[in-house]
């Protein structure tokens, strides 16, 4: 029963921008990766929407980074350049850098991140989102990967490891 | 530009890392320097720091000093207090603590994955060959311990393409000095809610400076070619 639950889940649904499917992935810890969402190299997912795009950290590199005591997150109103690092998570013994995908200016971070740092382990997708920014070049979005390469890119780095 | 001897030594020891001898830097000082060095520089870099000049409190990014320290005698006392860029928590530190840092490029080390229970895991792999023999070493959760009795503390920060690991060693310390922290509400399970005196121990105890120093630098060169950087902190 496992075994077939788990060959139904290696099946990537093509999802409509209107709901998001979890894809999941054969990487050894099993994180999920999300429809819909791109991808960087460090493990931030951008959901793009009308003016709007939101980020955060992958369930992937949540699995990684542990247990998330503490999240350091900019103002509202300040910009950040793609790749450029716009915050910070502490899990237990280290800050680990968080990076935009894209460029753009911040317009509203979540703040029950100070109070419940913990969302971004539980719901790294969806509660656990970390900033919104207003694009400021759409396009950026082009060079970042789909799920299906970022769950590639994530089992050739466990693979890897 | 490295020159034809330590061209042959990359070629057998692995990737050049820069090692920084200090002694008696303030904690303040070198924290500005490995966080200087963490994002400008691309190069690896081990720096060894014997004891910094007075007693500092020293906590990571999150402390909370209401919860942590015990204000009023720090306050009386005049110890400074310091927030680091790692994480982890809170620690006094003096003339009496050896600091070692490791400052490397994410592939510096073969098969390392850039996260920090993987580096944990290599510096404690490392330090096995320092204290090989001595006192029933090992890696306790994040902490170094003889026994069940911590000596080192360690705080990580990893950045897009780099990190740092960096460990204050209790060569020795003050009972007073202890005194001024609080019980931590986050302590790992096997520290089993004793307080400071009970938990801590003294390195001294297990080793002298000098071989710590030595075996240290002798381990590090199993992984990296060391080469001594020259030039002044001021």
């Amino acid at each position: 029963m496992w075994a077939s639950s788990t060959a139904n889940a290696l099946r990537i649904s093509c999802a409509s921008k209107a709901h998001l499917s979890p894809a999941f992935s054969l990487s050894r810890c099993f994180s999920s990766v999300l429809d819909g969402l791109k991808y960087a190299s460090s493990h931030e997912w951008v959901k793009h929407e009308g003016p709007v795009a939101t980020i955060g950290i992958t369930d992937h590199a949540q699995d990684h980074l542990g247990e998330v005591v503490f999240v350091e997150l900019p103002e509202p109103g300040g910009s950040v350049s793609q790749g450029g690092s716009f915050g910070a998570v502490e899990s237990v013994k280290a800050t680990s850098d968080v990076n935009s995908p894209i460029s753009g200016e911040i317009v509203e971070v979540n703040s029950k991140l100070a109070e419940s740092p913990g969302l971004i382990n539980k719901s790294p997708y969806e509660d656990g989102w970390m900033i919104k920014l207003k694009p400021s070049n759409p396009s950026e979005l082009e060079s970042l990967m789909g799920s299906k390469e970022y769950t590639k890119f994530c089992e050739e780095e466990d693979a890897a490891h | 530009m490295a020159n034809p001897s330590q061209l042959q030594a990359l070629k057998i020891g692995g990737p050049l890392m820069n090692l920084i001898k200090l002694k008696g830097v303030p904690i303040l000082q070198q924290l500005n320097l490995e966080e200087c060095l963490l994002r400008t520089s691309s190069r690896n870099w081990c720096i060894i720091n014997q004891g910094t000049n007075q007693p500092t409190i020293v906590m990571g990014v999150s402390g909370k000093p209401a919860e942590l320290l015990k204000i009023e005698s720090v306050l009386c006392d005049q110890i400074p207090v310091v927030r680091r860029f790692t994480g982890g928590g809170t620690v006094v530190v003096d003339p009496n603590t050896i600091f070692v840092t490791f400052i490397c490029n994410k592939d510096a080390v073969a098969g390392l994955q850039p996260y920090p229970q993987p580096i944990m895991s290599w510096t404690g792999a490392l330090y096995n060959k320092v204290f090989q023999g001595i006192g029933d070493f090992h890696l306790r959760g994040n902490d170094y311990v003889f026994g069940d009795h911590k000596f080192g503390g360690n705080a990580q920060s990893i950045t897009k393409n780099r990190w740092i690991h960096h460990t204050s060693f209790l060569w020795d310390y003050e009972v007073r000095n202890v005194a001024y922290l609080k019980l931590p509400a986050r302590a790992p399970l096997y520290r089993l809610a004793r307080g400071h005196l009970e938990f801590i121990c003294r390195m001294k105890d297990y080793m002298s400076r000098s071989e710590f120093i030595s075996r240290t630098i002798e381990a590090t060169k199993t992984h990296f070619s060391l080469r001594s950087a020259r030039g002044r902190i001021h």
